[in-house]
């Protein structure tokens, strides 16, 4: 077995023999004519067969992977179109008096050389367009028809690299999965290969093409960008078990996306996404969830090698809400210390961290590095549903100064003619008992609670969930964790706000119809856990006198 | 012959699918012709080939030229097209 690594383009596990694409030769010779004119004709015929198999392509790339990237090919016949690629190709011919298929690629070569020396990586892939148009018009000079794969079975494509005709132009039953030796992300390929749902890694070097014969076995686990050669038994029986639990997973999503999160007995309850990066975004909508319950705004400074700008967070901020199109999207102020440590925070190190400096106490004590934040939440709010959260409450005092230093934001926007939406919904984490024990003093000040269990099941029962020793007295179920829940629902409810859970235990189906029963209005987890929980949810028969408790 | 000052607004600059549409959009009207004065170079509108590899990138200033038949018209319709960013 012998492994090789590229970048996945499309997750997905396949398994199966391979098939080496083999490229059409299209080197041509130089050769000396005299009836330019004759010649010149030649690349008309040609190139009006090239737009017919073009046409033809767009046709099928219309139906198997949509409008958007049928669009290439309809570019394609643009290019072939081009004047100064025509005139190009027709003045050698004249000049040089050579054959049309020298005179298109030297054309080709001059084209390609043109884009691939622009500084800006989308222009250099469309070098490999000049190169798909102008092979096209030489094959079709030549008189060659295209290969195909021969046999019966699907197979495992590799190849140099694909232009995005040949992609297309492959019986899309045939296919298991696509290799590439050469290729970029932003490649045609990829895309297609995203759109047909066919599991892809790219660029995994040219060594692996000197290696392939066909027939030869390989998994391709387009998650990771790893491929398998001839694969052992341990490597197939483990890559097996994730090509079922991805197929499994793809067929809940097909049975539950758009459906609702509404129990047998018709309660109603919002599954949420929790992520920490910007780029986790296109999880959440894949994932169909209803929005974003926690949005951890400490990459911003965890990336950063100094305090992240009121413009860069405003930025961020903007770009989630308005990828969420009017999904509420609840942002979490800053949290770090204890297990997040930021340098240029120059933060002390403490016996015991957990118990420290940390989230709201360096929020409170350094004011300005949480004014900025605060700012740029206000400003990016006009773009979205946007809920703000603050971590680590202990004190009513707490909340108190965290409201003040809102209004004062406001105010000083106002004051500025900056817009921000004045339906924000300001929450706090009920993550430590003492929060969970006034939670009826602290709902009242506040639109919703989110429950942070992990947070909250440590504090509670003395247990630091780092340490694997004790992991046996870490019960997640502990009824005194599961009854600080139900005290702060029911405060919640009391006072006219909502209460959700955004920790781990969210995700855990065996507690979903305790929590449904608490009254917990919304459940945020990890993208990939939303349609199982949505699942559970459906399952779910509160009408039943089933007690609370498990 | 009538000109005009637009800018790119199309996040990505004027890639493959806005040159295309402006390309062909120019080719429907043969009897006028289509310049684009940007970043010191003049541009064939018609050309696909000659706008991208002119690398007009988002906010670049471009001066469209029109001269010929009904070439009012055929300037407002390509200053249109920038404005909403080929449809983007």
């Amino acid at each position: 077995m012998v492994k090789y690594t590229g970048k996945g383009v499309y997750g997905a596990v396949a398994i199966g023999k391979i098939s080496v694409f083999k490229k059409q030769d299209f080197s041509v010779k130089r050769v000396h004519i005299t009836d330019t004119e004759a010649e010149i004709n030649r690349v008309k015929t040609a190139k009006k067969a090239a737009e017919e198999q073009l046409h033809a392509l767009y046709e099928k790339a219309l139906r198997e992977v949509g409008e958007t990237n049928a669009r290439i090919f309809d570019i394609h016949i643009m290019m072939l179109d081009d004047e100064d690629y025509n005139e190009s190709v027709e003045n050698i011919i004249e000049s040089q008096q050579v054959n049309a298929e020298y005179a298109v690629a030297v054309t080709a070569d001059n084209f390609a050389e043109m884009f691939s020396s622009m500084d800006d990586a989308y222009m250099q892939e469309r070098a490999a367009d000049i190169r798909d148009i102008s092979n096209r018009l030489i094959a079709n000079l030549a008189g060659v028809v295209s290969s195909e794969i021969s046999s019966e079975d699907k197979m495992i494509v590799c190849a140099d690299d694909l232009a995005p005709s040949e992609t297309v132009s492959l019986d899309k039953d045939k296919v298991l999965a696509f290799v590439t030796a050469n290729g970029s992300s932003n490649s045609h390929t990829a895309i297609l290969a995203r759109n047909m749902n066919i599991p892809a890694v790219i660029g995994v070097g040219g060594e692996f093409l000197s290696v392939v014969k066909d027939g030869d076995e390989a998994a391709v686990d387009g998650f990771t960008g790893e491929v398998f050669l001839n694969p052992d038994e341990k490597t197939k029986t483990a890559l097996e078990a994730k090509r079922k639990a991805d197929e499994d997973k793809k067929r809940l999503l097909q049975e539950l996306k758009g459906k609702e999160n509404i129990t047998l007995d018709g309660t109603r309850i919002n599954v949420f996404a929790n992520i920490g990066s910007v780029d986790n975004i296109g999880a959440v909508l894949m994932n169909d969830a209803g929005g974003i319950g926690l949005f951890r705004s400490e990459f911003l400074y965890l990336e950063n090698s100094d305090y992240p700008t009121e413009e860069q967070q405003f930025n961020a901020y903007k770009r989630v809400l308005e990828s969420m199109s009017g999904k509420k999207v609840i942002i979490r102020t800053l949290d770090i210390g204890a297990d997040k440590q930021v340098d240029y925070f120059g933060l002390k190190k403490e016996e015991n961290p957990a118990l420290g400096y940390r989230a709201i106490r360096i929020c409170l004590t350094r004011p300005e590095i949480f004014r900025t934040q605060l700012r740029a939440l206000y400003r990016a709010s006009v773009y979205g549903d946007l809920g703000i959260m603050f971590p680590m409450i202990t004190a009513v005092n707490e909340v108190e100064q965290i409201l003040a230093l809102c209004g004062e934001v406001k105010n000083e926007l106002k004051g500025q003619g900056i817009a921000y939406s004045d339906s924000v919904e300001l929450g706090i984490m009920i993550e430590t008992p003492a929060a969970a024990i006034i939670s009826d003093k602290l709902a009242p000040m506040v639109d919703f609670f989110s429950v942070g269990t992990n947070d909250l099941i440590q504090y509670t029962l003395a247990c630091d969930r780092q340490n694997p020793d004790i992991e046996d007295f870490c019960d997640t179920h502990h009824e005194a964790v599961l009854r600080l829940i139900q005290t702060s629902a029911d405060n919640a409810h009391k006072n006219g706000a909502w209460i959700g859970i955004c920790g781990e235990l969210a995700a855990d189906t065996s507690l979903t119809e305790t929590f449904l029963r608490m009254g917990i209005d919304e459940l945020s987890v990890s993208p990939a856990y939303v349609l199982k929980v949505r699942e559970a949810v459906r399952r779910t028969d509160l009408s039943s006198r089933h007690s609370c408790r498990k | 012959m009538v000109s005009k000052k637009v800018t790119v607004v199309n996040e990505q600059g004027l890639h493959m699918r806005p040159a295309g549409i402006l390309a062909k959009a120019v080719k429907a009207h043969p009897d006028c012709e289509v310049t684009l004065n940007a970043n010191g170079k003049t541009i064939k509108a018609k050309a696909p080939m000659q706008i991208m590899s002119a690398g007009l990138k988002q906010g670049c200033e471009v001066e469209i030229q029109c001269s010929g038949t009904d070439e009012q018209t055929v300037l407002d319709e390509i200053a249109e097209m920038f404005a909403n960013g080929f449809g983007e």
